[in-house]
């Protein structure tokens, strides 16, 4: 019988590939591949690999993508000279740069963020036809489309940082590089410039949903794999034929914290906690330099800073008349 | 049964990667402000700047008698000192600067008063660069000073030295600007940062509105840095903290970066230097382009400018404080 004290995978199931509910015809009516079994991705996942279903949103979805990837690593390898070693080398410094902040919403030319407005274009509308394909194929298997409105947070997120500010701005220069460490310096002087986004409230409720996410992802694999041998991999029966794994999991929250969630409502804190995340960052993002332009100075006014003794500069030189000649 | 081997020592492998980056423990800690701040100062004891042997002064002289601009020709700068002192004090100089070129670096042996060679004409415009600071700038030098050898260190040409960015000048028209970042370069600390935030910050003197970015109101407004220009400053402080070997908290306290009141009296004094360069490179290195040869200029055509880390090497006080211009009447205040 198979174990689950164990914090790795133990199981793989290994019977006939199974190839999928039937399809409904369609120009991409198809599913591609001979499915194969892998001991190495069994370890973390199904064994299972394929048959792939790509249909017309996902072919087109990875076309732009493909566009996306490459306008954006040609220009990283032009701004190296097209030196290959270098490419690799320099790669987490390298990014395309957002048109300079003269351009405002203009289209400019390529190379002056002409690239960057174009590489964005499609890498949206990959991510669009990527959503769309979510929650077609999860309308097509008859399963609801929460997986699809998930999703569809992150992309505010990442719409609000890439478009949306930018046109309340004024200026495709506020938004964000494609680059590694470019875009994290971004994040940094993005924060240094509206006065600490660690004032901004919707930024703190982010990162508690954040951790908050990373918490109830532990507590709920961890109660579901030390219930198991009392039935607990059975937990969506459970939601309403409550069996003995899901009360010891209940008891035993209730004895540690004094309150449990239930087979179901757990499955619902997780679900609200990660989309909640990028929903309210994505807020706070919006709100800076649109509303708020010092979150300092705000979390002053608003009593959130706590008062510091004086750490003894004497003031801003440049309002005390001190002239630095 | 060789896999999971073969796992175990790649993972190895890449730790040791990973790891191979970091500085070892122990590191110093020094608690800098209030409890609770993260107002400290981390340093590696082992990546301590180690500082030559300073040149030793010269014995001193008497200040009495003639004065050199009285008995010598063409003493521009430093007439007002006695022949015996001004004597002394290019023998200083020579050893701060040109200790293996010699008088002759600068002077035309058979004529010690022509200004035929560029160096002297440089050297004169520094003499008087270092007694602007000296009589100017006592809210950053203090009572330290400046000498030549504080930025010289022995050498005729400052270790540390910048030039206008110029290397995207010829690059594709079509693809890969890098609008003037996106290199580990070294003026930032090797972050992706723009790399040249010394032509637009460190050259309009008495100005430092550019490198302020932060709001002082928290209602928006017209005409707010924008994140492009944040990056520069981001530049320029990540090249004042690379300079000086210090955190961000030596000045800041980083609930608010722009904040006077919790920031350290460092802040004012780098403020004051902040202006202190700008003033050196609009009035005395920048104009200098005509005096320089060719091969002395940058790839823009600029002459050598100075930042932060030209005088302070990596040390929060130039030389650890050294007080070399207190024995030389030249580079006091007058």
């Amino acid at each position: 019988m198979a174990t689950y004290q164990n914090i790795f995978t133990q199981v793989q199931i290994r019977g006939p590939a199974h190839h999928g509910t039937p399809l409904k015809g369609g120009m991409w009516g198809t599913r591609s591949g001979t499915p194969v079994m892998s001991y190495w991705l069994g370890k973390i996942g199904d064994a299972q690999v394929g048959p792939i279903y790509l249909g017309g949103l996902g072919v087109a979805s990875l076309i732009c993508g493909f566009i996306a990837i490459e306008i954006i690593g040609l220009n990283m390898w032009a701004s190296v000279g097209w030196d290959p070693v270098q490419f690799v080398r320099l790669l987490p410094w390298l990014a395309l740069e957002p048109p300079s902040p003269e351009y405002g919403l203009s289209i400019p030319p390529l190379n002056e963020g002409g690239w960057w407005l174009m590489a964005g274009f499609f890498l949206t509308a990959s991510i669009l036809l990527w959503w769309a394909r979510m929650y077609r194929r999860a309308r097509a298997l008859g399963m609801g489309t929460h997986v699809a409105w998930a999703f569809a947070a992150a992309i505010w997120l990442y719409l609000v940082l890439g478009f949306i500010r930018p046109l309340l701005m004024g200026s495709w220069g506020e938004a964000v590089p494609f680059g590694i460490f470019p875009h994290l310096d971004w994040t940094a002087a993005f924060s240094i410039r509206y006065g600490n986004l660690f004032y901004n409230p919707f930024h703190m409720l982010s990162i508690a949903f954040l951790y908050g996410s990373a918490l109830l992802f532990a507590m709920h694999g961890a109660t579901i794999l030390a219930t198991d041998r009392f039935g607990s991999h059975r937990e969506v029966e459970q939601i309403v034929d409550r069996g003995t794994a899901a009360e010891r999991g209940a008891l035993f929250w209730r004895w540690t914290m004094g309150f449990n969630a239930t087979m179901e409502s757990i499955h619902r804190w997780a679900w609200w906690f990660a989309v909640l995340c990028p929903l309210t960052g994505g807020i706070g993002i919006l709100i800076t330099g649109t509303v708020v332009d010092n979150w300092y100075l705000w979390g002053l006014d608003h009593g959130l800073v706590p008062p510091y003794p004086d750490s003894g500069a004497g003031g801003d030189p440049a309002l005390m008349g001190a002239v630095s000649k | 049964m060789n896999s999971p081997l073969n796992l175990k020592m790649i993972l190895g492998l890449l730790a040791a990667v990973v790891i191979g980056g970091c500085e070892r423990p122990p590191m110093e800690t020094q608690q800098t402000g209030y409890r609770g701040t993260g107002m400290d100062q981390i340093t590696n004891p082992r990546l301590a700047v180690e500082l030559p042997a300073i040149p030793e002064a010269p014995p001193p002289m008497s200040q009495e008698g003639p004065r050199a601009g009285d008995l010598l020709e063409n003493v521009q700068v430093l007439g007002d000192l006695s022949i015996t002192e001004f004597t002394r004090t290019m023998t200083a100089i020579t050893a701060w600067v040109s200790p293996e070129e010699g008088c002759n670096y600068c002077h035309v042996p058979t004529d010690l008063a022509s200004d035929e060679l560029y160096t002297k004409v440089v050297s004169r415009r520094m003499l008087q660069m270092t007694r602007d600071l000296a009589n100017n700038y006592g809210n950053h030098v203090g009572q330290t000073g400046v000498t030549c050898y504080t930025c010289h260190r022995g050498q005729p040409v400052p270790a540390a030295i910048w030039f206008a960015d110029n290397s995207e000048a010829g690059a594709s028209a079509f693809a890969g600007n890098r609008n003037g970042q996106n290199l580990p370069a070294e003026s930032v600390a090797y972050a992706a940062l723009p790399s040249d935030p010394f032509s637009t910050l460190l050259t309009a003197a008495g100005d430092t509105d550019p490198i302020r970015v932060l709001s002082t109101d928290y209602t928006p407004s017209d005409g707010g840095a924008t994140i492009q220009s944040t990056e520069k400053t981001y530049g320029l402080m990540m090249h004042m903290s690379q300079a000086l070997g210090v955190n961000c908290t030596f000045c800041h306290q980083t609930a608010s970066f722009g904040d006077w009141k919790d920031s350290t009296p460092q802040r004012t004094t780098a403020y004051h230097g902040i202006g202190m360069v700008q003033h050196l490179n609009q009035e005395y290195l920048d104009p200098l382009v005509s005096v320089f040869p060719a091969n002395r200029l940058g790839s823009a055509g600029d002459a050598p400018k100075v930042n932060c880390e030209t005088c302070h090497g990596g040390l929060n006080k130039p030389l650890n404080g050294a007080q070399m211009a207190g024995e030389f009447p030249a580079f006091q205040a007058q």
